[in-house]
């Protein structure tokens, strides 16, 4: 080809090469323009709002006394529950899977229904647990429901970080724990899960942030979307000064508090709502910077 | 090609550390080692040699059963470890005692993600010993033992990864060391260190054999000849001859070892 052709199919090629930038640049900006919008307004329409005596109140039928008081404790009891089922029960399968379980037909069937688990949509879970938990052991429409629910739901992103982070440490690592006389336990104990913790914990805390935010699953098991008081005290007066009765007490929730708001007329509620909705928005993005936090912690310490 | 039963199985002058008899290995229904036969010197360095996939790395890891962690693996025959005369293939024998008695130094240096003290002191700690100036005193000495005490004396609390690789590998050596085993075994200890620290390690290597039994694999037929005793020539899962290093070198009985020390193939 002579230098003129070669001109010519360069700037065309050059052309096709711009076009594209534009598209993947533009593709990106739409996306991020919009969500940044969302946030804008949302911030605009509820920071006012965010006063101390709106942390304080409990629901009320006037907008502007009402608060999300039992909704941000009932969140807080309900992820105990959920991190308390789901974090040992994950971390405990995990390890099995990963350490213990031999290569054969059920552990891949075990680990084919995990990674889909993790993609069932929530309000399944809401209809197993309302069957289950509710109506067949009978705990009724409780923060012990709730948590369950939550944390059977986020149970499959624990087993598969715990996996995953159990994967990335190198064999030799293990063999040179055995070959020392360790038995299996003692370099699960010393090892595998020392070194695992961050990836681990990273997982668990990105579960526990979608739990946050999950409605339809705490709707079905019913949540009620209107409590005017606080569950009972975990602490009490007497011996042995531990009460879980907080466990079968009714709850509310963040996302159903904003839910409940944004389905009445007026729009002093939607303000409350737009407020609710900068608190758990702030929520999330704090567990993942936390979780970011710790798997870069992690990962300066240990390189393999 | 490969001639059989033309070994030299004569006994060796030396006190037996251990003894290999008729040794078949199967990787499922893959067998890796054909009815080898070998002799440990006590206190004395013998050399496994032979071209890649010969299965010198597989012997080496019948000696502390590292085969028993994955599933598929099969001994049959035995490896007699003296001076009690155990039989440490046996399926009765469980691969954790052998482990705590003969240890293992690997390809590449693995150390722990801990400090210097916590890779050292690990082997210890596994058998229950959590007195601090009895680890404090082991670690010492394994490190002395090692050639790494004067590096690491100042940064023992330091993690190991910020050691240079072959100190990593000398940690590892004192790692093996600490919980005084009968037998040291390595695997091709410096494949993966530069020539300044594998004349270290090789160094190492023939000062520790005053104190333990030592069973080493290399790809590299001048280190079998710098350090060792014993030199075992490995081909296609069996042993091809057997005999003091420097007559293997000088004179070997068996025309396919002539041809892999000269370096006509392999």
């Amino acid at each position: 080809m002579e230098t003129g052709k070669i001109r010519k199919r360069i700037a065309l090629n050059r052309f096709r090469d711009h076009l594209f930038w534009i598209i993947g640049l533009l593709s990106t900006l739409i996306g991020f323009v919009l969500l940044f919008t969302l946030i804008i307004d949302l911030f605009i329409d509820g920071f006012p709002r965010l006063t101390l005596q709106f942390f304080l109140s409990y629901p009320s039928r006037f907008p502007e006394k009402a608060g999300i008081l039992s909704a941000w404790v009932g969140t807080i009891l309900v992820m105990i529950v959920t991190a308390a089922t789901a974090v040992p029960l994950g971390i405990a399968a995990g390890i099995y899977l990963e350490e213990y379980g031999k290569k054969n037909w059920l552990t891949h069937l075990i680990e084919i229904n995990m990674n889909n688990l993790a993609g069932v949509p929530s309000i399944i879970y809401g209809l197993l647990a309302l069957a289950f938990f509710v109506y067949f052991l009978k705990f009724g429409e409780s923060i012990l429901t709730g948590g369950l629910t939550l944390g059977l739901l986020i149970l499959p992103m624990v087993v598969i970080a715990t996996r995953e982070s159990i994967r990335a440490i190198p064999n030799s690592i293990r063999e040179a724990s055995y070959a020392l006389g360790a038995t299996k336990w003692q370099t699960i104990k010393d090892h595998i899960l020392p070194y695992s913790f961050g990836g681990i914990l990273t997982g668990v805390i990105i579960g526990l942030s979608r739990a946050i935010g999950e409605t339809a699953p705490i709707i079905t098991v019913g949540a009620l979307t209107f409590i005017a008081f606080l569950p009972t005290s975990p602490i009490s007066s007497e011996f042995p000064f531990l009460s879980f009765k907080w466990l079968m007490d009714p709850f509310t929730v963040m996302p159903i508090q904003m839910f409940n708001w944004i389905s009445r007329p007026q729009t002093a509620f939607h303000i409350n709502a737009a407020a609710a909705g900068i608190v758990l928005l702030l929520l999330t993005l704090l567990m993942n910077g936390f979780a970011i936090y710790m798997r870069y912690r992690f990962r300066k310490r240990i390189k393999w | 090609m490969v001639i059989i039963g033309a070994m030299d199985m004569r006994q060796i002058p030396e006190g037996l550390k251990a003894e290999v008899k008729g040794l078949n290995f199967y990787y499922n229904d893959v067998q890796a080692l054909k009815k080898v036969d070998l002799q440990i010197a006590e206190k004395k360095i013998t050399a496994l040699i032979g071209p890649s996939g010969c299965g010198k790395t597989t012997y080496l890891r019948c000696f502390n059963r590292m085969h028993d962690l994955y599933p598929g693996n099969r001994y049959e025959g035995e490896i007699i470890l003296y001076p009690d005369r155990l039989n440490i293939i046996s399926p009765k024998i469980d691969p954790i005692e052998v482990r705590m008695r003969i240890s293992m130094v690997f390809q590449k240096p693995n150390p722990f993600p801990k400090t210097v003290f916590e890779n050292v002191a690990y082997g210890l700690r596994v058998r229950g010993e959590n007195r601090k100036h009895f680890l404090e005193e082991k670690v010492e000495k394994a490190l002395k033992q090692s050639a790494l005490w004067k590096e690491v004396k100042d940064r023992i609390h330091d993690l190991a990864f910020n050691l240079s690789g072959g100190q990593q590998q000398r940690l590892c050596i004192a790692r093996a060391l600490a919980t005084d085993p009968e037998i040291l075994l390595f695997d091709e200890p410096t494949s993966a260190l530069d020539p300044t620290a594998t004349s270290k390690i090789e160094e190492l290597i023939m000062q520790l054999k005053k104190e333990v039994t030592i069973i080493i694999v290399t790809h590299n037929m001048q280190q079998a000849a710098r350090v060792s005793d014993y030199t075992a020539f490995m081909y296609l899962g069996e042993i091809i001859e057997f005999d003091k290093t420097d007559k293997v070198f000088t004179h070997p009985s068996i025309r396919l070892t002539e041809e892999y020390i000269t370096g006509r193939f392999g």
